[in-house]
């Protein structure tokens, strides 16, 4: 049941899209944090909070957790070996992934309260 | 000895893999491990943005010898795997698929990667 969702052109399509967009994300963020080092707390806060950079960390947390679905699930298909332990480590990586976005997402909204 | 006697016992460090396969295989073990690392940078970030007092312990933390060691270790692990992820990238848009291109931009992306988390570890020292 997992197996079935995003496969074939569709996981093709979203890991290297996320990828590229993580890579520009990436890239500007570097830059920014080079430009200005060593943020203080409340400059850190408010720049994170920031309606646009929420925008951006968002779609970042969307890219990263579709493209290590596609990535790890991969993985599993070659290296999982009887049906049994695969079916049920792409649950456990499924739900793991879930976990990972709920609690991410719950920082960034808490941070914008 | 006959020679058709069959290799019984693979010597594992005797097979020399090709350079494409190390950049393969490397593609794979850096994802895994940046893909382990998430959850501990996801906590790091709810730990600086939570108050004044967990940004203070989030800097701490990453000021730590042995974060910094981590932190060479997951930047060698991104550089690999985005540099071979251009690679891959490239190869779909069949852009260096003869043999002699693709054993170069291998190398590249292997050597690449450690440049660049030789550069990391010098800058955090």
């Amino acid at each position: 049941m997992v197996k079935c969702e995003f496969t074939g052109l569709a996981a093709w399509v979203v890991q290297r899209a996320g990828a590229a967009y993580m890579l520009c994300f990436a890239i500007f963020a570097l830059a920014a944090i080079t430009v200005h080092p060593r943020p203080s707390y409340a400059e850190w806060k408010a720049w994170v909070s920031s309606d646009a950079m929420s925008a951006g960390i968002g779609l970042f947390l969307l890219a990263l957790l579709t493209h290590m679905w596609v990535g790890l699930r991969d993985v599993l298909l070659d290296y999982a070996k009887p049906e049994g332990v695969q079916r049920a480590s792409l649950l456990l990586i499924g739900m793991a992934l879930l976990s990972v976005g709920v609690w991410a997402l719950q920082i960034l909204v808490h941070a914008r309260a | 000895m006959t020679s058709r006697a069959r290799p019984v016992f693979l010597n594992l460090l005797g097979i020399r893999l090709p350079v494409g396969a190390l950049t393969s295989i490397g593609h794979r073990v850096s994802g895994v491990l940046l893909s382990v690392s998430i959850p501990f940078w996801v906590y790091l970030w709810g730990l600086s943005m939570r108050d004044e007092q967990g940004f203070r312990r989030a800097n701490e933390l990453m000021a730590h010898v042995v974060l910094r060691v981590v932190l060479v270790l997951f930047i060698w692990a991104l550089a690999h795997h985005v540099l071979a992820g251009i690679r891959h990238l490239l190869s779909d848009v069949n852009v260096g698929s003869t043999l002699r291109s693709a054993r170069k931009s291998a190398y590249a992306a292997n050597l690449g990667g450690v440049a660049v988390a030789l550069l990391a570890a010098w800058l955090l020292w």
